[in-house]
């Protein structure tokens, strides 16, 4: 029977140098067939050096991990994944078009499907009028699809993408989220490392947080935003200035910050804090221009997450 | 889904993929043809000129230099180029062993090595040089191709991503191999202490083969040279093989 399992990670764990920097700290997770699974963290949590030891490209020191059954790192393993690795670069002396065929050669692609195959991915991926200019001639965002392209040509069952949309014009970002969600459709597994909290909250079914090499949550993107608790906000602007001091002090709040001219107030309680602030912009003569709650979102869920860790 | 099994004969097929892809970057640019002849043209020229040295003994002499210096110039520095570039990591995630990567890079170096060697036999066959054994003669340009490209890969094992550092490296070696090798003054001509030294590198042994097929006299017999020449080609290919393994995975 086929296991509903994609990829499976058990203990995995990196050590750099003479084995004092812990990369990676016995990380465990496993991502269903059809999933898209977020790999979200900091700048140096552990998310690329997780992502090249799932897709062969270093060793792990202790654990083990397999994709579709088959031990990473094997030639199995690479052969039903696709890989877009974080700043990774096509060819610049071959033409996209080449850089396509080369990876279909490395796949082993068969030969008779390899054409069609090819002109459907650079035309999906808006390339086809430049197949035969040099990559080195592409602009970011027409390289970054290229790479995509050249993931996809083996029709991999499993994609790794590493940063896929990071520095992007947004039009690049799109046609990628959208191509991503297409193949997601069609049944394929996507493993994605973003800093975009945005994206890894509309793209992904599932997100993982990791933070200094150890993983602090692995939920739905919306339990993880609902079950991180006291993060409820209410967004409030007035037509004249005050201390943020004087709205810490209301009840129920548990933190303020101020964007622009706005405060957003963090609570547990927020029909309660309307109450409080209704009555405060009462008693001081201040009129309320805008009030808005809000649940607590991933980000908030990310920076609550890791900020508790790294205490 | 129908997954391609990973048998010896695809790997070879993709480690020729590598080895064009090399090519295509790396050998098929007009300044890198033109340096990899004129380069060891004009430090042979440079030994010779003003010597009264015959044709038929400068040519196996020109001949072991252009050879020796084309399939060690690029091999050493794709790897460090690769992952200067951002490119090795990619390559590395696709399903193909280290060893495929190293072997396509040698491929690519030796394509090289025995184009390039095109250039002095012609020359010397058009200033009237005779092959006693074309057979023996052809064959031991190929091994030696070879035997210079996986030693030119053995050069970029340190896992540094730096040319330059390689190109150092690699000169550091190649440039006293080339005054022991009987290049510039026949082995016999050599103190028995010169001639030691010389066994140990791989350029004496082409030497001599090329010198008794146009001269008509080496020092070694051909069978021990064509052996010696394999051996170093098994022993560099193995090392390689072995330590790029290691080392590799540390570049990304």
């Amino acid at each position: 029977m086929e296991s509903s399992r994609a990829i499976q990670v058990e203990n995995l764990t990196k050590r750099f140098g003479e084995g004092e920097v812990v990369a990676v700290d016995h990380v465990s997770f496993e991502v269903k067939r059809g999933e898209i699974f977020g790999f979200l963290g900091p700048n140096g949590a552990g998310k690329t050096t997780t992502v090249r030891m799932l897709t062969g490209v270093i060793r792990a020191d202790e654990g083990s991990a397999s994709i579709l059954g088959y031990k990473v790192g094997s030639l199995m393993a690479k052969q039903v994944v696709g890989v877009v690795p974080e700043m990774a670069n096509a060819y610049p002396d071959l033409s996209g078009w080449n850089n396509l065929m080369l990876m279909a050669k490395l796949y082993g692609v068969p030969a008779r499907e390899v054409q069609e195959r090819g002109i459907a991915l650079l035309r999906g991926l808006g390339l086809l009028g430049r197949k035969d200019h040099l990559a080195r001639t592409y602009s970011k965002g027409m390289k970054q699809r290229l790479i995509l392209s050249m993931a996809l040509i083996s029709e991999p069952e499993v994609l790794f993408l590493d940063e896929p949309t990071s520095g992007l014009d947004v039009q690049s970002a799109r046609l990628i989220k959208d191509l991503l969600q297409n193949l997601n459709r069609q049944g394929k597994t996507i493993f994605l490392t973003t800093h975009d909290i945005e994206e890894a909250s509309r793209l992904c079914t599932k997100v993982a947080i990791i933070n200094q090499g150890k993983i602090v949550a692995i939920d739905a993107p919306e339990k993880l935003r609902v079950a991180t608790s006291g993060m409820h906000s209410i967004e409030v602007s007035f037509d004249g200035s005050l201390n943020p001091e004087v709205l810490a002090k209301l009840p129920g709040v548990n933190a303020v910050k101020r964007l622009g001219d706005k405060y957003r107030l963090y609570t547990a309680d927020p029909s309660e804090l309307v109450i409080s602030l209704v009555n405060y912009s009462c008693s001081n003569g201040l009129r309320i221009v805008s009030l808005n709650m809000l649940a607590p979102s991933l980000e908030d869920a990310f920076v609550a997450l890791t900020e508790k860790e790294s205490k | 889904m129908m997954v391609p099994s990973a048998t010896t004969l695809q790997q070879a097929q993709r480690a020729l993929a590598i080895a064009r892809k090399d090519i295509r970057i790396y050998y098929s640019k007009g300044p890198v043809v033109i340096f990899g002849v004129l380069f060891p043209v004009f430090l042979f020229l440079s030994f010779t000129i003003g010597r009264d040295v015959s044709v038929d003994f400068m040519i196996p002499g020109l001949l072991g230099m252009i050879l020796f210096f084309t399939a060690t110039a690029i091999s050493p520095i794709v790897a460090p180029w690769e992952a200067q570039a951002r490119t090795l990591e990619r390559l590395m995630s696709c399903p193909v062993r280290i060893e495929t990567i190293i072997l396509g890079d040698i491929l690519a170096s030796f394509a090289f090595g025995l184009f390039i060697s095109l250039v002095p036999v012609i020359l010397g066959l058009a200033l009237g040089i005779t092959v006693s054994n074309p057979f023996i003669f052809a064959a031991a340009i190929i091994v030696a191709a070879l035997c210079f490209s996986s030693l030119g890969n053995v050069f970029s094992i340190p896992p540094t991503n730096q040319p330059a550092t390689v190109n150092m490296i690699a000169s550091v070696i190649k440039f006293p191999v080339v005054f022991i090798s009987g290049i510039f003054i026949s082995l016999d001509e050599l103190p028995s202490w010169g001639q030691v030294i010389a066994y140990i590198s791989p350029l004496t042994y082409f030497t001599d083969i090329a010198r008794n097929s146009i001269q008509g006299q080496g020092h070694l017999p051909i069978a021990i040279d064509l052996l010696a020449l394999l051996a170093f080609t098994a022993i560099f290919l193995l090392v390689a093989m072995k330590l790029h393994q290691r080392t590799m995975p540390r570049r990304i």
